[in-house]
């Protein structure tokens, strides 16, 4: 019986194998490329809303992030405002405007806006504004220029590891607590002692409590 | 070869629907969307004439800016330079939207086309009472809404005592000043 295999057939099985884990490993690669993209963390793209609310235009007017987000110093979450709050001013400026018909409907109604989250951390990881807000972190330094948004996007892709760039070393981020509702707020050249003596001074962190700890965020 | 890459993919599309029941729990976040109610609200509203434990708010003084039904002239509570300071945040960030940050009521959405409102530094307001300053936060004047729910009662107050300040630094004469800044200011002047 004549051989199934000829000899260059060893050769091609070795070079399969070789070509098999090359490809399964890229494949992770890949996969893992992919997992990162902007795309699939949404970054940069701004997300569809029931009104194409502008934070560029508001916050240049000089409304501060706290006349509508009213709760994020004393709350786990900022407040997505209600259209009571819209209504403030809108009962009279753009009181006809088409895009802001169904702000209108749901004053009318009652019925709520129905908003689109654009940071939607896990469940299963806890995170409170008010604490940042209140220590001294900037809205900016996580959420981006906003005020040069017309549409909101999300700036950061909100990894674990984003996340704990900051809780390692909190020095880098920290800022003036006067300071963390300024938009416009520059990072002076001594921002790392600045950030020592803020930590300190704000009581971040100490050895039976630290950032990097689990329980801080996952608990 | 069959069961192993079955057995993978089983396993990977169990890890991912796991991995998304993590990600979204069958719990509501704030202001989250509902299935369940009919107004789509997770946060449901109280019930009509509900008192939540401790917000008996009876002392009509504090949360109504009112003594026997009359315009309180007092702040409910002392004013300290905390209290101005906090006045002074919330002022800038909630009332100088329209009424400007020295109170000429010249803001950016009165620019904009919302009616403007009165001058604080008319006689008028210069004579009335802190009580009926709050009640105009509390309960809205004219066009003007209501801030009651961006307003806590305390604020509201600060809010009070710092138009007040701001009245008088816009009518001050150089006899209000202390001894010690005048002659500062007079220099600063030249």
């Amino acid at each position: 019986m004549a051989q199934v295999f000829r000899p260059s057939a060893n050769t091609i099985a070795k070079a399969s194998i070789f070509f098999l884990m090359v490809l399964t490993i890229a494949g992770l690669c890949g996969l893992d490329l992919i997992h990162r993209s902007p795309y699939v963390r949404y970054t940069h793209r701004p997300k569809e809303q029931p009104v194409p609310f502008s934070h560029k235009h508001h916050v240049n007017m000089g409304i501060d992030c706290r006349y509508c987000h009213t709760t994020v110093e004393e709350s786990a979450s900022a407040n997505i405002p209600s259209t009571r709050i819209c209504m403030n001013c809108h009962s009279t400026i753009w009181k006809d405007s088409p895009m802001l018909e169904p702000v209108r409907e749901s004053w009318q109604t009652g019925k709520s806006l129905e908003w689109n989250r654009v940071h939607d951390l896990p469940d299963f990881v806890y995170f409170n504004h008010s604490i940042h807000i209140n220590k001294g972190i900037g809205c900016v330094t996580c959420h981006g220029p906003v005020d040069e948004m017309p549409l909101v996007h999300r700036e950061k892709p909100l990894f674990m590891k984003w996340c704990l760039e900051c809780h390692k070393a909190p020095e880098k981020f920290i800022r003036p607590q006067e300071e963390v509702f300024n938009m416009d707020y520059k990072e002076p050249k001594n921002q790392l002692e600045l950030g020592r003596k803020l930590v300190k001074e704000y009581h971040v962190q100490n050895e039976n409590n630290r950032l990097t700890d689990c329980w801080i965020c996952h608990r | 070869m069959i069961c192993l890459v079955s057995g993978s993919l089983l396993l990977f599309g169990n890890g991912c629907e796991l991995r998304k029941r993590m990600y979204d729990q069958p719990k509501y976040e704030p202001l989250e969307q509902s299935d369940f109610f009919g107004d789509a609200r997770s946060a449901r509203a109280l019930v009509e004439g509900t008192v939540p434990r401790g917000h008996l708010n009876e002392d009509m003084h504090l949360y109504e800016g009112k003594i026997n039904g009359a315009f309180a002239d007092t702040v409910p509570f002392p004013i300290t330079k905390e209290v101005l300071k906090r006045g002074q945040n919330r002022y800038n960030i909630y009332c100088a939207v329209c009424h400007d940050r020295a109170g000429y009521g010249n803001g950016m959405i009165v620019q904009r086309g919302f009616k403007r409102p009165s001058s604080y530094h008319i006689d008028r307001l210069r004579k009335e009472k802190p009580g009926y300053l709050y009640d105009v936060i509390n309960r809205g004047f004219g066009s003007m809404p209501s801030y009651s729910h961006q307003l806590n009662p305390e604020d509201r107050w600060a809010v009070v005592a710092y138009i007040r300040a701001l009245q008088l630094s816009q009518s001050a004469t150089l006899e209000d000043v202390p001894k010690q800044e005048r002659e500062k200011l007079l220099t600063e002047k030249q």
